[in-house]
C-alpha cells in the first residue's frame, strides 16, 4: 500500500496550516518517504510532541499504509 | 497481567529498553536496526524487546506512549523517541550525553 506525496502534504497541512513541507520519495516507489516539516506550531514543543503533531495529522495512517516516513521537524 | 502493567514493569526493570521488530542480533526492520546499531555503537547495555513475538505488546506499546511506530526507546523509564529522533540525537551527540548524564556509559 502506498500514499502519494500530494496526499501526505494535504493531510499534514489540514492540521498544520502554516507547514512548509519537503518530501522526498527515497526509493521512487511511493512507499519510502522522508519529510522535512517546518511550522510555528512546533515552537517550544519537545521533539516528541512535534512528531506527535505530524503523526496525528496523518490520522492513523502512520504505522499502517504509511510504513516508511521519516520525519525531521523544525521550528519557524 | 494487563499489557500496560507489563510495559511499565519492562521499562522500570531495564535502564535502556528498546521495543523493536526482531532482536538486536537479528533486526527485522531497518528502523529497528538503526536504533539498535546506535546503541551498540555507544556500547551501552540495553534490552531489546521483540514486539513481533507478542501482538498485544505490539499494539499496547503504541497506546502506552501515544506513538504510532516501532522502534521506541526508553531510558530510565522515560520515552525518548522513535527512529528519527534517536537518529538525530545520535548524530548530534545528544544521545551519548544523555547516557553519560544517566551514568549508563
Amino acid at each position: 500500500m502506498a500514499l502519494p506525496i500530494e496526499e501526505i502534504k494535504k493531510l499534514i497541512t489540514s492540521s498544520i496550516p502554516d507547514a512548509s513541507i519537503e518530501i522526498k520519495d527515497l526509493m521512487g516507489d511511493n512507499n519510502h518517504y522522508s519529510a522535512i516539516i517546518k511550522s510555528k506550531m512546533f515552537n517550544g514543543l519537545s521533539r516528541i510532541d512535534q512528531h506527535k503533531l505530524v503523526y496525528k495529522s496523518l490520522k492513523g495512517r502512520m504505522g499502517n499504509e504509511l510504513h516508511a516516513l521519516s520525519i525531521v521537524t523544525e521550528e519557524k | 497481567m494487563e499489557i500496560k502493567e507489563k510495559i511499565k514493569n519492562l521499562i522500570n526493570a531495564n535502564d535502556v529498553c528498546l521495543f523493536m521488530k526482531g532482536t538486536p542480533d537479528a533486526p527485522q526492520c531497518g528502523f529497528s536496526m538503526a536504533v539498535s546499531n546506535a546503541l551498540k555503537h555507544l556500547k551501552v547495555n540495553f534490552n531489546g524487546i521483540n514486539v513481533l513475538e507478542d501482538e498485544n505488546l505490539r499494539q499496547g506499546i503504541k497506546e502506552f506512549s501515544d506513538w504510532p511506530t516501532i522502534p521506541q526507546l526508553y531510558i530510565k523509564s522515560e520515552f525518548i523517541g522513535g527512529c528519527d529522533i534517536v537518529k538525530e540525537m545520535f548524530e548530534k551527540g545528544d544521545l551519548k550525553t544523555l547516557l553519560e548524564e544517566k551514568k549508563l556509559i
